[in-house]
């Protein structure tokens, strides 16, 4: 069979481009459904990209090929992110980003694995894609397919207990076909992560764990690529990325502002927000 | 047909076999499955020891996996292991596998529709010493109320090896109440269980019993007692409670004065609910149930805790009666 895995990227301006339209493509939706989460979606937009674009493998055409890398938005409320990439890569056209929301659209709220092919689980409750994302790596390696499982988490979801078993787990059946990403935004829906709940010292505690810990800039996408691979030579323990972002990143007026959390932009922020993001 | 068939001599008296807990049939019957199908895994949270699966462990260690006592994370690794294509047996106790990971079971199992065989063991008050932290009363109001999942409660240890034997053929998301103490053997020798199908010992004139789990051999003795009084009573084995099998419930119902449920469960969600739920729509006929009522169960042994609770023979036989009377 022959397997389109989108040719992976590897140019880092090629990468930066997707990103740009990814964002766009993110905020259009938004803004046609008039509800969703902009904030988050923005901030793991980058490292979402070099996950995608520079390093998994997969067929658009066949989402449920055996071999194909796996990928789970644990913070599911990224779900536009998760669709912007997904029509990026083809997965379906481009005009069924305008259904996000819609009643009996593919395009939930929160993924859907049942609605939508290419998605692997349907996830919305924060906490239990790294569960999922253990499982799956475990039945993989019983089957010696070297496909790998890559999965999001953002950094207020990390709050979530079944997080902290799923680490324990990871480490404990020392899974390394596993690559997890905290989306560290540091603003969860009402306010500072600090404040709310703290999570430092964030690299210790998955240290503690038994995980490799790798700290970039989630937005610097030579960074992203550089822990991407790190990651995939890393064997006999499980990897996580805590990936320093910013909420709402890309536009001056959603960043660092934890009230654009579950906020779309209006058609006029939409306008500004464009211009900036090409402007950049 | 079997289904209608009159009592016979061994639907009365019971099968000679020795009692045997349901949750051993369970054990030795993974071990086999294991041993024929290579994508059966299983998974536990540190109580392999009481669920058995630990037989499977000892024999398949690459396919078994211990989470601690982690029941979320081991309900969420089930549904990634379902998703890479293995046929997960998960257990633990029905009031920890329901209860704590109840919304994981919803979203990543139900929602996400994965192959998922949530087995657990010690469901109901005959758990009995450890008491009411660890009683299930609640497990099967809390299954049915989620789409896509069945829930099924075997009668005795042959029905659950033809329950086990069955759902990993079935695709999708499957809850097996069992139990922690020794039941009898009630069901026919030749009796294979069918996923939706209830089977049907006896329908009777005057009473219909409608059981599942241990009450099934009460239902049984109970309708023993009252034939031999005029009383003419029925029994049917509901194992599997969803979906019910509506077509055997309406037919019960159209021939009963007064249906009576049995259950080691809560009157309020089970077995019990859902026949209320059915027969109301579809034919209404008095419906007694027999259950836990709404509070906590306590220690004690399971005799004497089903006896406060009213789960015995003697109250279906009293209750089917005072029914009658009025």
């Amino acid at each position: 069979m022959s397997v389109i895995t989108n040719g992976k990227i590897t140019d880092i301006q090629e990468l930066k481009s997707v990103a740009k339209r990814i964002r766009i493509k993110i905020l259009h939706m938004l803004t046609q459904s008039g509800s969703g989460h902009t904030g988050g979606s923005l901030s793991a937009a980058d490292v979402a990209v070099g996950i995608y674009f520079s390093k998994m493998k997969f067929n658009p055409q066949n989402p449920t090929w055996e071999e194909r890398d796996r990928f789970i938005m644990s913070k599911g409320h990224a779900a536009p992110l998760l669709y912007a990439i997904m029509a990026e890569a083809g997965y379906f056209p481009e005009e069924t980003l305008d259904q996000l929301r819609k009643v009996e659209s593919p395009l939930q709220g929160h993924p859907c694995c049942r609605k939508l092919p290419g998605i692997e689980v349907s996830t919305g409750s924060l906490g239990q894609g790294l569960s999922v994302a253990n499982g799956m790596a475990l039945g993989l390696r019983l089957d010696n397919n070297p496909a790998r499982i890559f999965c999001i988490m953002g950094d207020g979801e990390i709050q979530e207990g079944q997080i902290w078993e799923a680490a324990m787990t990871a480490a404990h059946y020392k899974i390394d076909n596993l690559c997890a990403v905290v989306d560290n935004n540091e603003l969860q829906i009402d306010g500072a992560v600090e404040d709310v709940m703290g999570i430092e010292p964030v690299h210790d505690k998955w240290a503690a764990f038994g995980w490799h810990v790798i700290d970039i800039d989630g937005h610097d996408m030579e960074e992203i690529v550089r822990a991407l691979d790190e990651a995939e030579k890393v064997k006999g323990k499980p990897t996580v990325i805590i990936a320093k972002t910013t909420k709402g990143k890309g536009v001056s007026f959603f960043e660092d502002k934890a009230e654009y959390h579950g906020v779309a932009p209006s058609h006029e922020e939409f306008d500004k927000a464009v211009k900036e993001i090409n402007n950049e | 047909m079997s289904e209608t068939a009159q009592v016979t001599e061994e639907h009365i008296q019971g099968s000679q076999k020795k009692p045997k807990a349901t949750r051993d049939a369970y054990g030795e019957t993974l071990l086999e499955l294991g041993r024929k199908r290579s994508d059966v895994v299983a998974l536990d949270a540190d109580l392999s020891c009481s669920t058995k699966t630990g037989k499977f462990a000892k024999e398949f260690p690459d396919r078994f996996f211990n989470m601690g006592i982690a029941e979320q994370d081991m309900v969420g690794t089930a549904a990634g292991l379902a998703l890479s294509g293995k046929i997960p047996f998960a257990s633990t106790f029905a009031v920890f596998e329901t209860g704590r990971a109840w919304d994981q079971i919803r979203l990543v199992v139900c929602y996400s529709n994965t192959n998922v065989k949530l087995v657990a063991t010690h469901g109901g008050i005959t758990v009995g010493e450890d008491g009411a932290s660890h009683q299930a009363l609640e497990d099967i109001a809390l299954m049915r109320a989620l789409p896509n999942m069945t829930v099924i409660v075997p009668a005795d240890a042959a029905e659950t090896a033809s329950v086990i034997n069955t759902i990993v053929d079935y695709k999708g998301p499957v809850y097996v109440r069992l139990g922690r103490a020794k039941v009898p053997y009630v069901m026919p020798e030749d009796y294979q269980f069918k996923l939706g199908k209830a089977f049907v010992f006896h329908i009777g004139k005057d009473a219909n019993i409608v059981a599942a789990g241990i009450t099934v051999d009460m239902a049984k003795k109970a309708a023993g007692i009252l034939s031999q009084e005029g009383i003419d009573t029925g029994v049917v084995n509901m194992s599997t409670i969803k979906p019910l099998d509506e077509e055997t419930l309406l037919r019960v119902a159209e021939s009963s004065k007064i249906i009576v449920t049995a259950e080691e469960h809560s009157i309020i969600g089970g077995l019990g609910g859902a026949v209320c739920e059915f027969v109301s729509e579809h034919c209404p006929v008095p419906v007694k149930r027999i259950g836990t009522l709404d509070t906590f169960g306590c220690s004690g042994n399971p005799d004497a805790l089903l006896n406060l609770h009213g789960i015995t023979v003697g109250n279906i036989v009293d209750t089917i009666k005072a029914s009658l009377k009025k």
